[in-house]
């Protein structure tokens, strides 16, 4: 009877992001299509001291999670400040998409994004240090991402006692 | 006119992705886009912009007409809070092109009749308030409206109806007087009079044995909360004594006076009310949520009464902007920021209000929870001068009212302010809440505090809740979330003597070298039974003493997060199911986890959700746990109930999930008959024998999955119904229990255990009423007899009344 106005059903928080993964085997389209139809989130930004615990208690706040998986530094094999979070249902992901995503964890705002899903290989970071790519080149320091990012911190003058 | 250019200054700050394109869009997308943006801030006036828009509409009716009928059918029922802005451009339309506003009426009421066939009884309101707008813009004769009226009340003469059915459509009537109330009356006042007589006695007659379960607080003090209809009624009162001046809604048609009242107007056709069909889903009554009086916004804008119109009129505009953009919370929030006649109202008051409504609405939220936390720190953003005190205020208040306020919104209180609180680097005023710490600690006010400090410190870890909260406040501070392992020296000096000790090293080491499920269930052969007089060799029964070692020092060795125990339970999912194959076992499972993780109340749960999944227990033992002696001390605690709800979701879409899996069979069976009788209407020869013969095969295949589905099914509803009827006996055990006990004692019943766990049993209704539904006979006829406490079956009494 009436129409199903395009104006009025913006969902764009659900809407997939310009991120791809290079990694991913498979061409564009296959990789939109799953991120389209996905139930696996990658969230961002979090603190190398965030636990599976704190996130599974924020991202439940969405929906009945199924399993989450901690990003981890490739050489140290500890957490690197990501992680994925998948849920049993579609509907609980968009949710977390709609009302997790852009808020604080750990006091740090986080960021979740769609993720093709999860496979073996893909919990490690894949910058050259180990960790994640964006801790390489980071300028800034942040304490709860191991300080300045890695080629910031070999850059930075050694503190060496002054011989007199 | 021109083509309205959308600049960044007409979003109203909003930063999200909107579709920009700069090539030439469809002309139907632009109508679209035309009809839905008009009304929003803009360099123009309202007036400029709809006069312009008339005129585009007009040029395009010629060849766009159906399209421009059904987005303006679409934004009738989907825009209520812009109502009068599309009331005025149909009665521009209209003005200019009279048969077009017949066309628009009759495809408006084909699209009421269409959402009443289809339960949309919310949004069917929007369109009888759009009609009767439309009187107000000389589009349709008040006559014809109040024929209307006088349909719609004819249904409360109905017998042997529910009444939540006669209650919508009193509602519908009064709710549609704020806006057309003063041209009716004017029109038709004896006939209004009428109908408002009529309504009057009806709602003298009816029953309200819901409202109570329906009340956020107890207390009638301050605010009562008083039954919506009641309100409404009460609203519309005071209006017709203020001889119908309403000058809160905005009504841009009073400047285009001069052309509407040259129209023509139309009449609606005679309307009568569809019939009662028994699978009607009537809405269920409510309850009016006020937190807020002119006394609480101190400077500004005066808040208008409780049984003003205006009140009303603003709780539904903003109710309805939260129903258009729940989805967006930047576009929500700036959408109710920059609610029209903002300046004469303390807005900020009325939009945590009704924010805090929908959030605390029994029996459940219109949305997720999550969603009103977002949309608060979003407002907060946009109005950080301002919002959150407000907020505080609101908390504050609601912390001062804990005594009387419904547990299960107590419940969703504690987890949206931790939640908040998380977002806040957990800065909050605890001294002002010292007084918590001078009563016992079971009483409602420190039992919050608890509670949210534990909900704060799942979002955190232990060491920040210490440094967040003032010494004084440490009785409070929950346990640092570590196991227990009773076999440890270190945590239990008596380990040692023990019956499973060595065996605990034993199994431990066996672990440790990667040991498979076969050789652990050898190992745990040599386990004596405490159980067993006798050395019955009946293998596997029911041994305590092998599901506490073997469970005990497996939990320990993946004690490290939730990753690692649940790999450990994957692991040896064997096991497992060999020791807990029968109900005490499962019982007795449980137990071990809560021993150890008695600390740590989310690593239970998360344990338990598993164990369900992997169906190493089923939901009724999860029941039967819960509500056993063991967890009597535990029993209001937040996280058991965390537990049993989500156990019995876990129940619901299982069914849920086979009921489809049904459905789809028997859909693609039918498809395959279609096909098969399609086919045999060709001309004979061998391949088409052939392929007969195939279908026909694949058709019995279909039949036995749907056989052997059935089965599943009717099995599957038949453990719901089980697990209801363990929870609603436990809960009849319990409270009878205690009232028994009181009454032996001439003690007072309502203690604060009596009130949780009565509101408890009210929350296992609501929460999940539509599967209750079901079973409602078995209920009456097994559990929620006439020779219960009368105190019990008022609950059961009260669920009834919400759809009858």
């Amino acid at each position: 009877m009436s129409a199903k106005l395009n104006a009025l059903y913006s969902d764009s928080y659900v809407d997939i992001s310009q991120y791809r993964d290079q990694h991913f085997k498979g061409n564009r389209y296959d990789q939109e299509k799953l991120l389209k139809g996905s139930n696996t989130l990658y969230v961002g930004n979090l603190s190398f001291y965030t636990t599976e615990e704190q996130v599974y208690e924020l991202f439940s706040k969405a929906g009945d999670v199924k399993r989450i998986v901690i990003g981890l530094d490739k050489v140290k094999k500890t957490a690197c400040g990501f992680c994925f979070v998948e849920y049993y249902s579609r509907g609980d992901s968009e949710h977390a998409m709609r009302f997790v995503n852009g808020t604080r964890l750990d006091d740090r705002i986080i960021r979740t994004d769609w993720d093709a899903g999860f496979k073996e290989g893909r919990q490690y970071g894949r910058g050259k240090s180990g960790g994640q790519v964006r801790d390489e080149y980071r300028q800034d320091y942040d304490p709860a991402r191991g300080g300045y990012g890695k080629i910031a911190s070999q850059q930075r003058v050694p503190d060496v006692r002054s011989s007199f | 006119m021109s083509r309205r250019r959308h600049s960044d200054g007409d979003d109203g700050g909003q930063a999200h992705k909107r579709r920009r394109t700069s090539e030439p869009i469809e002309i139907e997308d632009r109508l679209e886009s035309l009809i839905c943006r008009v009304g929003e801030k803009s360099t123009s006036s309202l007036e400029s912009n709809l006069e312009g828009l008339a005129g585009v509409l007009e040029a395009d009716l010629p060849n766009y007409k159906n399209k421009i009928l059904r987005i303006l059918c679409a934004v009738a029922r989907l825009l209520p809070e812009k109502l009068s802005v599309y009331t005025t451009l149909v009665g521009l339309l209209n003005a200019r092109n009279y048969n077009f506003g017949g066309e628009f009426v009759e495809a408006m009421i084909r699209q009421l009749k269409e959402t009443l066939k289809n339960n949309f009884y919310n949004e069917a309101v929007y369109l009888v308030r759009f009609l009767s707008d439309l009187v107000n813009c000389h589009v349709i004769a008040a006559p014809s409206m109040v024929a209307m009226f006088e349909n719609f009340i004819s249904v409360t003469q109905e017998e042997d109806v529910p009444q939540v059915r006669s209650d919508w459509f009193v509602y519908v009537v009064l709710s549609s007087l704020p806006w057309v109330g003063k041209e009716l009356y004017e029109k038709k006042d004896v006939e209004m009079d009428r109908l408002l007589s009529q309504i009057e006695g009806y709602l003298k007659r009816r029953a309200k044995t819901h409202v109570s379960m329906l009340q956020v607080w107890t207390a009638e003090k301050p605010h009562p909360q008083e039954e919506y209809l009641d309100c409404l009624w009460a609203q519309i009162q005071k209006l017709k004594k203020d001889r119908w001046q309403e000058r809160h809604i905005l009504r841009p048609y009073i400047a285009f006076d001069s052309v509407l009242c040259e129209a023509l107007q139309h009449n609606l056709p005679p309307f009568t009310p569809p019939g009662h069909m028994p699978d009607a889903q009537y809405p269920m009554p409510s309850v009016v949520f006020r937190m807020f009086d002119y006394t609480d916004a101190p400077e500004g804008p005066v808040m208008p009464g409780s049984h003003s119109v205006e009140r009303f009129v603003i709780e539904e505009n903003l109710h309805c902007i939260i129903k258009s953009h729940w989805k967006e919370r930047k576009t929500c929030a700036a959408q109710l920021l920059s609610y029209p006649g903002k300046n004469k109202i303390p807005l900020n008051y009325h939009i945590v209000e009704v924010i805090f409504g929908q959030l605390f609405q029994l029996p459940v939220p219109p949305h997720i929870d999550v969603m009103y936390t977002t949309l608060l720190i979003e407002l907060c953003k946009l109005q950080p001068g301002s919002l959150p005190q407000v907020l505080a205020q609101a908390t504050e208040m609601l912390y001062m009212r804990l005594d009387t306020m419904n547990t299960a919104c107590i419940d969703r209180l504690l987890n949206w302010f931790a939640h908040h609180l998380s977002n806040f680097q957990f800065r909050w005023s605890w001294e002002d809440w010292a007084d918590c710490l001078t009563v016992d600690l079971d009483r409602p006010k420190p039992k919050f505090v608890k509670e949210v400090l534990e909900k704060c410190m799942r979002l955190s870890y232990h060491q920040r809740i210490v440094d967040i909260v003032p010494a004084s406040f440490s009785v409070l501070i929950p346990a640092e979330p570590l196991f227990y392992y009773k076999y440890l020296e270190e945590s239990n000096p008596s380990a040692a003597a023990l019956p499973g000790y060595q065996m605990a090293n034993t199994i431990s080491n066996a672990i440790k070298n990667r040991a498979s499920n076969e050789e652990i269930m050898t190992i745990l052969k040599d386990v004596p039974n405490p159980n067993q007089e006798d050395d019955d060799d009946e293998g596997e029964s029911f041994n305590p003493l092998k599901i506490e070692v073997f469970l005990q020092t497996l939990l320990h060795l993946a004690a490290k997060s939730f990753s690692h125990s649940f790999s450990a339970l994957a692991k040896f999912h064997d096991v497992l199911k060999a020791l807990t194959e029968c109900d005490e076992g499962k019982l007795h499972i449980l137990r071990v986890i809560y021993e150890v993780w008695r600390n740590h109340p989310e690593m239970t749960s998360v344990l338990v959700d598993k164990m369900v999944r992997t169906q190493i227990v089923d939901c009724a033992a999860v029941a039967n746990w819960l509500f056993s002696p063991d967890m009597a001390h535990e029993f209001t605690r937040f996280y058991v109930w965390e537990i049993l709800h989500s156990t019995i979701r876990k129940m619901n879409k299982h069914v849920q999930k086979i009921q489809k899996e049904l459905e789809e069979a028997k859909d693609k069976l039918e498809k395959q008959q279609h096909k098969r009788r399609d086919s045999t209407h060709s001309t004979h020869s061998g391949d088409d024998e052939d392929m007969e013969k195939n279908s026909e095969d694949e058709e019995g295949q279909l039949e036995e999955q749907i056989d052997k589905l059935q089965e599943k099914v009717e099995s599957a509803q038949s453990e719901q119904k089980n697990l209801f009827l363990v929870i609603f006996q436990r809960f009849i055990m319990m409270l009878t229990e205690h009232l028994v006990r009181c009454e032996t004692a001439s003690v007072d019943i309502n203690t604060p255990w009596y009130k949780n766990c009565i509101e408890r049993l009210e929350q296992i209704f609501l929460m999940h009423h539509v599967t209750i539904q079901q079973y409602m006979g078995t209920l009456e006829n097994l559990l929620f007899t006439a020779e219960l406490d009368p105190h019990i079956l008022a609950v059961y009494q009260q669920f009834c009344a919400l759809q009858l």
